[in-house]
């Protein structure tokens, strides 16, 4: 029985009237691949949002390796440790695929450089720029766009441009990756490479995986363990067979 | 590969040759006599332009923050500056040392008022700070106006001690270098790339563990600090400050010099910059009594034609044709793609596509999957 490495607990949140999500009690392992699925509006991003301080929860709490997080700006967050990439991509248009990474490097203890010692150019700041390029480059190995790094992030193909987010999202050293629908838009062989980085990214740097996604196929053959949400309740939750045989799922998705 | 890296080398130290060469061709010819006092104001205004130009584009252009009140922080540093002279100058004497402390003086405290005013104003975007900018530059303005005339010489404006002008303007190019300097090497490093992920997406930047206020207040502090130096090198440079210069219209004529020279390049600043000052400076010598009304008008037009061949869609076949990058690729050898360095992408033009009005918006980042959550938490 690996550590618990997330969990929330009753986490919710409510705007004006509308209750988003409720009581959301996840419990995420180490190394585990947690799914979370559910309709459209069922509250998911909202989720995401909460746990990396997008928004602040109204009720419940979450914690990363037995640390409270809630209410953490989002910086704070994510130097604590929890990632995430976007829905809708955001990513630096107007950088290059190598300085998107660099930018996800920028926090790292090990590559510490100073405002003055870069404006006047100290050694260390030399030191530090190479170690980052190396670094950046490794994890753009890692996600197959190595030899796009110098093209601009906004000419790349949208597949591409997703699976740069998560190198960017990678590069701030995590250990709970969130991806928000990494395979949105892709056609099924880039699925199946998806799926194949994202167990890679796991099983090498012990990342903890949160991903929301709509592709059934993905999630069943992806996830250890799912959560099912609709109109920000948990409908079920469990592994994928259980979970998305449920007669409560099935219902919410088909209707009746 | 090495020859490579030679290129790419010389092209990050192109505009330092570029001003020292010129610093020092009107160098010489000052102290050997041909340069009349007129061309050295005009040199002195350049330089001036040039480092608020360079520091505004900071804010402009790599930052993505509009700042209307430039000429504000220029003021502080110009009366602050000023007065610091003024005392120093019965102990210290005029020389390079009063100069020198005066313009550290009116440096640091522009760049004091510059994290005043950016603590809370830093929270705001687009517009709003553009507002809260241009209110700072006119309060300021006012204040000194209203200065007793012990102070800070109210209306009549602030007598500073003279300098020598045969040297002015090498110091103030000098500045120049260093300011330069300062700006580069923090735009081409990591805190410059923190810098440039705020203006293309301020949400990712977030969520990529970026300080983004921290980043947005270092920018605006180091900015007013350089137009506070500016403003003490102005006050050098004309012997008296007038709190009326510094006006609204003052930090527009900053930011079309930021703006004409290509947002978020800094080569472009310093030469539209140097142009803009040295037109200024030949239509107000040129045209004099009667004909001083179309001062203006030439300025104007000249601005207007300057945009629209930037920009006319008819005039895209023509600007294919001849441009200087064209020109230039002529005399070059041609370039082996397969020896691109890495992220050779240009340092000193980060590749940018912001446009004014983009900047101008207030919805510059598009917040459209968070705006119906947001409304919702304002009924609350």
């Amino acid at each position: 029985m690996s550590k618990i490495v997330f969990k929330t607990e009753n986490l919710g949140i409510s705007f004006g009237g509308l209750k988003a999500v409720q009581e959301l009690n996840l419990q995420i392992k180490e190394k585990q691949l947690y799914g979370l699925v559910g309709p459209n509006g069922a509250g998911k991003t909202t989720v995401f949002n909460m746990i990396t301080g997008v928004y602040k929860p109204t009720t419940g709490a979450f914690w990363l390796d037995g640390e409270n997080l809630t209410g953490k700006t989002q910086e704070a967050i994510n130097h604590k440790g929890i990632a995430r990439t976007f829905q809708n991509i955001r990513l630096f248009n107007n950088m290059t695929v190598i300085r998107n990474v660099l930018v996800g490097l920028h926090n790292q203890p090990e590559f510490k450089c100073g405002v003055v010692a870069s404006i006047f150019r100290l050694p260390s700041f030399f030191k530090t720029e190479k170690a980052m390029r190396k670094r950046a480059k490794e994890i753009l190995e890692i996600v197959g766009l190595l030899d796009e790094r110098n093209n601009l992030s906004c000419n790349l193909p949208y597949g591409k441009q997703r699976k740069l987010e998560i190198a960017r999202a990678l590069a701030t050293n995590p250990k709970l990756l969130c991806l928000d629908e990494p395979a949105a838009g892709m056609n099924p062989h880039e699925t199946e490479e998806l799926m194949e980085i994202i167990r890679r990214i796991r099983d090498d740097y012990n990342i903890t995986i949160l991903l929301i996604e709509h592709d059934m196929k993905f999630v069943s053959g992806l996830c250890d363990e799912i959560t099912v949400l609709n109109f920000g309740t948990v409908l079920a939750q469990g592994s994928p067979e259980v979970a998305l045989n449920d007669p409560e799922v099935i219902k919410a998705y088909i209707g009746g | 590969m090495a020859t490579n890296l030679k290129t790419i080398k010389w092209k990050h130290f192109v505009n330092y040759i570029a001003v020292s060469v010129f610093t020092i061709i009107f160098a010489v010819m000052s102290l050997t006599g041909f340069l009349k006092s007129s061309d050295m104001y005009m040199l002195e205004k350049i330089a001036i332009a040039i480092i608020l130009a360079v520091s505004l584009s900071m804010v402009v252009g790599f930052l993505g923050e509009l700042s209307l009140g430039h000429a504000g922080f220029m003021c502080v540093g110009a009366y602050l500056g000023g007065k610091a002279s003024l005392i120093l100058e019965p102990i210290i004497g005029e020389g390079v040392l009063c100069l020198l402390i005066s313009i550290i003086v009116g440096g640091l405290v522009a760049a004091i008022f510059g994290i005043i005013i950016g603590l809370p104003a830093l929270r705001l975007r687009g517009d709003y700070l553009a507002i809260v900018t241009l209110a700072f530059g006119e309060i300021v303005r006012s204040v000194f106006m209203n200065s007793s005339d012990e102070s800070f010489g109210g209306a009549l404006g602030l007598n500073t001690p003279r300098y020598d002008k045969y040297t002015l303007f090498i110091f103030a190019f000098v500045l120049v270098l260093l300011c330069l300097a300062v700006v580069q090497n923090l735009i081409r490093s990591k805190h410059g790339r923190a810098i440039t992920s705020i203006r293309d997406n301020e949400i990712a930047a977030k969520a990529t563990g970026i300080n983004v206020t921290k980043y947005k207040l270092l920018v605006f502090t180091i900015s007013s600090f350089f137009a506070g130096v500016a403003g003490v090198l102005y006050s050098f440079s004309n012997y008296t400050v007038q709190s009326s210069k510094f006006n609204y219209n003052y930090s527009i004529e900053i930011l079309v010099m930021v703006v004409l020279g290509g947002m978020g390049s800094i080569n472009g600043a310093i030469i539209s910059a140097t142009l803009i000052t040295f037109l200024d400076v030949q239509l107000q010598t040129i045209l004099t009594g009667d004909l001083a009304v179309l001062q203006d008008l030439f300025y104007a037009l000249i601005l207007i034609i300057l945009v629209i061949y930037n920009n006319a869609p008819s005039l895209k076949g023509f600007r294919e044709k001849y441009n200087l990058n064209l020109l230039l690729t002529k005399f070059k050898k041609t370039h082996d793609p397969s020896h691109v360095h890495d992220d050779e992408a240009k340092w000193d033009r980060v590749p940018t596509k912001i446009q004014m009005d983009e900047v101008l918006s207030v919805d510059i980042q598009p917040q459209s999957s968070y705006t119906p959550d947001k409304s919702d938490k304002e009924e609350k």
